[in-house]
């Protein structure tokens, strides 16, 4: 009794500041005076607008909030397309096959995706045409396909999760499936597909190994931007653009964190 | 209620046509048999209730009328129709659901208004329905709540409200009570049974609950492992079950094996060994000698009494146990071998005679109409 009470707010300070403290730390020196990172120099704001002036990382930025909304968009569609299947439509051939596959992308190590994906995209710019060359495009696609499994993974869950009678009473009462399916079934597991498509986003504004393997010439993402800058030597106004990652991400998560609770509220009332 | 005057007994008409026909339908789910080889007639206007413990196929049968369970054998056919192949949207059917099943996401309106919007009607008649159903149903003041902010029964007449939306040929009702406490149900079954008599729909109601199906039914079909039992109105039902099953799961009852000993041109004599004693029977009754019966006596049709003189059945025992209900007190008697009878009194006075007759010797005495003899 005695030893849990301080043994276990000491463990989890532990954690948490393991977690926690270079994040923090890292928000600290984003508003660090000194051109050097290392050295406390006083507070200022001057990272961030030279972080606003630098067309470099603003493009990539931007190209990074494209790629990252249609590929997790893609990702959604055919994720719920997945996961109904699984779910819903119980006995068909290579049902277990599917479910693994659809899993798989999980485990894969990013580099055997990126390089199979960029394989993938070399042949089949070679017999069709399409996708030609490696730019924006080959990374929404691959994006959507890793982001896909995520989305499949989040939304089965909700959707064995939900009363099926809810499904049957909309067909009794005349609705034909797909009516049902807009209707009843996305309404229900919209927080899931909230929560997926969020999630989805971010992993595709966070890669940097696949986007490595399948991107062109003029179509750098953040990550990569990021990368290539701090191999030339750290400079402080990647501070100040993680701070502002940070931000949106905890925004975000809070964000996603409300629409569960609320769900959840909601079933169990 | 099965004796309102309103009611037209159409199955006893032999030239009756039925509405809803179950004809040979088997059911199995990966080989095991849910549904076994049901026959059943259901005339319009009927209260009809299926009545069985779980797992004796009742909601399978309820499920396979609404559309979700395709019948293995046989075929299911409304007003002339076979519908087995029809999908459940395009079926003249609503079923309320055991969970009632509320759209979430929904306003109670918009609950009740879905069925109406599948049809295409034009708003202003689906909010003048709405309006309509509501009143019915007596949530007029609710319909912009969503079904998270209603009470149990509340959600319950929402159900019940939009399944009655389309108005369906025949409406199915799932354990409709099951979630609601003791008063609010027997309220509501009232309340069920006045709607539907002031619809004329045809409902089909699946329940486990005996009470329930007594009160409501027109008829009851018992159904015990897939198969239906026993068919009839309530009161033959309890009076005349068909089956030592069906006597047993209707109320209480004292079951005897009994063999018969003497038949006379149909007055049978059976010989109940754990009675020590012979029956004698005023319904004539089929049996050959020696062949075993069943004896089968409800608690409220024995007398308790001191002096036996005059009684044409009678036992001597020992009072074991005394539960006194309120309206009525039900008294365990144990016979001299051991067999213990069931036997209640209604508490006429407030003070009854046998009220202390605990360890008391006291005579058991019937009619000799008051039993049923059983074959299964």
């Amino acid at each position: 009794m005695r030893l849990s009470r301080y043994v276990f707010p000491v463990m989890a300070s532990l954690g948490f500041g393991f977690l926690y403290l270079p994040i923090l730390i890292l928000v600290i020196y984003s508003f660090n005076e000194s051109k050097l990172v290392t050295v406390w120099g006083g507070f200022s704001t001057r990272w961030y607008v030279e972080l606003f002036q630098d067309p470099q990382i603003l493009d990539a930025a931007k190209l990074s909030l494209q790629i990252a909304a249609s590929s997790a968009t893609i990702a959604l569609v055919l994720g719920v397309a997945a996961a109904m299947t699984l779910v819903r439509f119980r006995w068909f051939r290579g049902r277990t096959w599917l479910a693994g596959m659809v899993a798989a992308p999980l485990v894969m190590p990013e580099v055997i995706t990126g390089l199979s994906l960029l394989l993938l995209f070399v042949a089949l710019d070679n017999w069709l045409g399409w996708p030609s060359g490696r730019g924006v495009t080959t990374i929404v696609l691959a994006h959507a396909t890793f982001g896909m499994a995520f989305v499949a993974v989040i939304v089965q869950a909700r959707l064995r999760d939900m009363d099926l009678t809810l499904e049957e009473a909309a067909m009794d009462l005349g609705a034909r499936p797909l009516t049902v399916f807009f209707t009843v079934t996305l309404p229900t597991i919209a927080p899931a597909l909230v929560a997926s498509w969020l999630l989805a986003f971010t992993l595709s504004l966070d890669d940097l190994v696949i986007a490595s393997f399948v991107s062109g010439p003029g179509s750098s993402t953040l990550p990569m931007v990021v990368f290539s800058k701090v191999r030339l030597g750290i400079s402080p106004d990647i501070n100040a653009l993680a701070t502002l990652m940070i931000l949106i991400v905890g925004l975000g998560g809070v964000f996603g964190f409300w629409q569960m609770r609320r769900s959840t509220h909601r079933r169990s009332s | 209620m099965s004796s309102s005057p309103l009611l037209v007994k159409n199955w006893l008409d032999p030239d009756a046509k039925p509405f809803i026909e179950f004809r040979g339908v088997t059911k199995l789910f990966d080989g095991v048999p849910a549904v076994r080889d049901v026959n059943l007639s259901i005339y319009q206007k009927e209260l009809f209730c299926l009545l069985g413990g779980s797992g004796s196929g009742k909601t399978t049968l309820l499920r396979m009328l609404a559309g979700f369970e395709a019948p293995t054998e046989g075929s299911v056919w409304i007003d002339g129709v076979d519908i087995t192949k029809v999908p459940a949207y395009e079926r003249p059917v609503n079923m309320m659901f055991q969970s009632y099943a509320l759209f979430p996401h929904m306003t109670v309106f918009d609950n009740v208004a879905y069925g109406l919007k599948r049809d295409g009607l034009p708003k202003a008649q689906i909010a003048e329905r709405v309006a309509e159903l509501l009143d019915l149903v007596r949530l007029s003041a609710y319909a912009k709540r969503k079904p998270d902010q209603l009470s149990g029964g509340q959600r319950q007449r929402v159900a019940l409200a939009r399944a009655l939306a389309k108005r369906p040929k025949v409406l199915l009702l799932d354990e409709p009570l099951g979630a609601l406490d003791k008063n609010l149900r027997e309220d509501t079954q009232l309340e069920l049974i006045k709607i539907q008599e002031s619809l004329g729909m045809t409902f089909i109601v699946v329940t486990h609950d005996q009470e329930e199906a007594m009160t409501l039914a027109t008829r009851i079909g018992v159904m015990d492992e897939g198969y239906l039992v026993q068919t009839d109105e309530p009161h033959t039902i309890y009076e005349y079950p068909n089956s030592t099953y069906v006597a047993d799961f209707i109320g209480d009852i004292n079951l005897l094996e009994c063999v018969v000993t003497e038949n006379d041109a149909g007055n049978l004599v059976l010989s109940a060994p754990q009675l020590e004693t012979t029956i004698d029977l005023d319904d004539p009754v089929t049996g050959a000698v020696n062949q075993t019966l069943w004896y089968a006596i409800r608690p409220e049709k024995m007398r308790l009494a001191r002096d036996p003189s005059t009684a044409v059945n009678a036992l001597k025992g020992v009072v074991h146990e005394i539960a006194y209900l309120g309206d009525f007190s039900v008294y365990w008697i144990d016979l001299a071998n051991g067999f213990r009878v069931r036997v209640s009194r209604p508490n006429i006075s407030r003070m009854d005679d046998f009220a202390e007759a605990w360890g008391e010797e006291v005579w058991i005495t019937w009619d000799g109409s008051a039993g049923v003899v059983l074959s299964q």
